[in-house]
């Protein structure tokens, strides 16, 4: 271990605690150890997770901050549900089908990733931050206009304008679905979501998130965040590195968003709206900027935390932004801090230096 | 003679996202952070006055008077206790305690109030009839208009002619320097929160009458158009946050009326990615040259 950097050390921990939580988990829920609340939030705790890991590339990594997240999300969970219930009938694997509904999402999500990112790009600072805000609720709402079906023929889909089309206009041929219902959102979805897909997602996006920061693109990526002018002089293609950045953050949250989506029967494109953006948001600043590990803990503690707190009933929610308050506080205390950083430079380890590097 | 219906409530809807947004903009431009938790500012004040009508039988003007009131406090108490100790923080942990502000008011008033929609009184009723009959305004449209009027060119001479205003565009262009000018940084702060939460409570009031359900969410929607609003129009900037709220909100009324009702949103939010494109500042605000 002794030969490893310090940063692949960290990586192959991430990578080792994500495979011990999995394994963990797993044995508990063969025996029973999990109850039926619990064992419902494992799907949606991978997909945060894996959303978490992605804005942070957006917002640690490349130092954009995005507010529109959930709108890849929804992107790639309609369009990995349209791919899910189209292919019932041609691809009878369940896990295969799950597996390609992921890649179309991810591809979507890209693709809308891509088109946004030319105007947003060129932005900075709160004015890019309302750009992606603004992206994410024209998605909701587009997809809120939008009529799918699926029949012998093939895809039938319906772009629902004035508010008055049903899905009658969708002329399905008999035996033919409804998948997208406009502003139901998608309905009867069968739920092939697992928890083992939820798992391999996670290590899918470690492993790329993290080699993508260790290489020479990351390392491009971040001098572009400490300085936007010095690393254009040095040669280096900010735009180039800031699309590569957030294209792969869109294409992991679409991935993400496909696991969610079929991971419930109905699923309205009002679920992805600014709130969820947020909330990712908050896994990600409390986490730590740019700390991948941070952002796994800080999505399992906060995703649990209001289902903890459901003895407290309708307090809730109450608690939970009490505690947000009062851990940025306590985490920002000048005071705090100082004492914090005196405390580790008297037990030697000298992660001082690191801490106010990174 | 539609046309000028539509575009009537579209000024008028866009004179209640200007006063939202002209407190945000004043919050921005001193304190360079979003304030999250305005829209709930905002719903505080719907519900104080709601409340001082109906229990203590107070006059549609008392109890918006009582709603200032309320909300100044709580603005002020919002910023000493939450935001005051991260002024130097990053900027993200100040973006993530306000939202956290935001979910604390609504699920206070979740609490409180419960989570039925309360019907509001408006704070007045009636219908101006113009071009025999062909045309009606309604009273509490021109009373908005005139309030955000009022407000704006009250804030303009504010900041341009008062001592109190010009230490805060001071603070707003460099807070060490207007310390060291003996400006009491944190007071100014606090005064700004003041303005920008009354306003808050106004566009409470204003707003609940145009659609009288009040419920702990009602002001997180309008928040997030005003907040578009102040950005439309250059954040920062007083006049630019009166005509992107205008603006936005006549944008808002023609989509409706005559593209679409699903996608209105859209269309604002369209438009003010093709405003940013073409002055990334804003409509009115300044574009700093970066230098190197």
């Amino acid at each position: 271990m002794k030969k490893l950097s310090k940063g692949a050390r960290t990586d192959l921990l991430t990578y080792a605690g994500v495979i011990i939580a999995f394994i963990i988990v797993s044995v508990l829920k063969a025996n029973g150890g999990l109850n039926r609340s619990q064992t419902g939030l494992l799907v949606p705790i991978c997909c945060y997770i894996v959303m978490a890991v992605s804005l942070n590339l957006t917002v640690g990594i490349l130092g954009d901050l995005s507010l529109g997240h959930a709108g890849f999300m929804s992107v790639g969970a309609f369009s990995g549900i349209i791919t899910a219930m189209s292919l019932a009938n041609v691809i009878p694997s369940a896990p295969v089908r799950l597996m390609l509904a992921m890649i179309v999402g991810a591809f979507f999500a890209a693709v809308i990733g891509f088109l946004i990112g030319i105007p947003v790009l060129r932005l900075t600072g709160d004015y890019l931050a309302i750009v992606t805000l603004a992206f994410g609720e024209i998605i909701k709402e587009l997809i809120t206009c939008l009529l799918v079906g699926v029949d012998s023929e093939g895809l039938h889909i319906i772009f629902n304008v004035s508010g008055s089309k049903t899905a009658n206009d969708l002329n399905l041929l008999e035996g033919g679905k409804v998948i997208i219902k406009g502003a139901q959102g998608a309905t009867g979805t069968k739920t092939i979501a697992s928890f083992t897909a939820g798992f391999i997602l996670i290590m899918i996006t470690l492993v790329i998130v993290q080699n993508l920061i260790r290489s020479r693109q990351g390392r491009a990526i971040m001098a572009v965040r400490d300085n936007r002018i010095a690393a254009e002089s040095v040669g280096i293609n900010v735009t180039k590195y800031k699309m590569m950045a957030f294209v792969t953050s869109a294409a992991l949250a679409g991935a993400a968003g496909a696991l969610f989506g079929l991971n419930y029967s109905n699923l309205a494109a009002t679920k992805f709206d600014f709130n969820t953006s947020i909330l990712v948001l908050v896994f990600v600043v409390l986490g730590g900027l740019g700390n991948i590990w941070g952002s796994i803990i800080a999505t399992v503690v906060l995703y649990i935390l209001p289902e903890a707190l459901r003895g407290f009933a309708s307090y809730r929610m109450l608690i939970y932004a009490i505690v947000l308050i009062v851990v940025m506080l306590t985490t920002n205390n000048p005071v705090l801090k100082t004492w914090r950083e005196e405390l580790r430079s008297k037990f030697g380890k000298n992660k001082n230096k690191e801490a106010k590097d990174a | 003679m539609k046309f000028l219906a539509y575009l009537v409530s579209g000024i008028s809807l866009g004179s209640i996202y200007a006063i939202i947004a002209l407190g945000y903009t004043m919050v921005y431009g001193i304190a360079k952070m979003l304030n999250f938790a305005h829209g709930d500012v905002i719903m505080i004040g719907g519900y104080v006055s709601y409340l001082a009508a109906k229990n203590l039988g107070a006059s549609p003007l008392v109890s918006v008077l009582i709603a200032m009131a309320v909300c100044t406090v709580l603005g002020i108490t919002i910023e000493a206790l939450a935001y005051r100790p991260l002024r130097s923080a990053p900027s993200l942990a100040v973006l993530i305690t306000a939202i956290g502000v935001s979910y604390f008011l609504q699920n206070s008033a979740l609490l409180i109030w419960g989570a039925n929609p309360k019907a509001y009184t408006p704070v007045i009723s009636g219908t101006l009839q113009l071009f025999d009959g062909q045309l009606s305004v309604s009273y509490i449209s021109i009373l908005t208009v005139a309030c955000c009027i009022v407000i704006m060119v009250g804030l303009t001479l504010f900041t341009g002619k008062t001592k109190m205003g010009k230490a805060m565009r001071a603070c707003s262009e460099d807070k060490g320097a207007a310390q060291l000018m003996g400006i009491n940084v944190n007071r100014t702060i606090s005064l700004t929160f003041a303005i920008g939460s009354a306003l808050a409570a106004i566009a409470g009031a204003l707003l609940c009458s145009f659609s009288p359900a009040l419920m702990p969410t009602t002001g997180s929607m309008p928040g997030i158009k005003a907040f578009t609003a102040a950005v439309f129009g250059g954040i920062g900037s007083i006049p630019g946050a009166f005509l992107g709220g205008i603006l936005l909100g006549v944008i808002e009324a023609l989509a409706r009326a005559y593209i679409s009702t699903q996608l209105s949103n859209s269309i604002v939010f369209a438009v003010l990615i093709i405003v940013l494109l073409v002055r990334p500042a804003g409509l009115l605000g300044k574009y700093t040259q970066e230098k190197v």
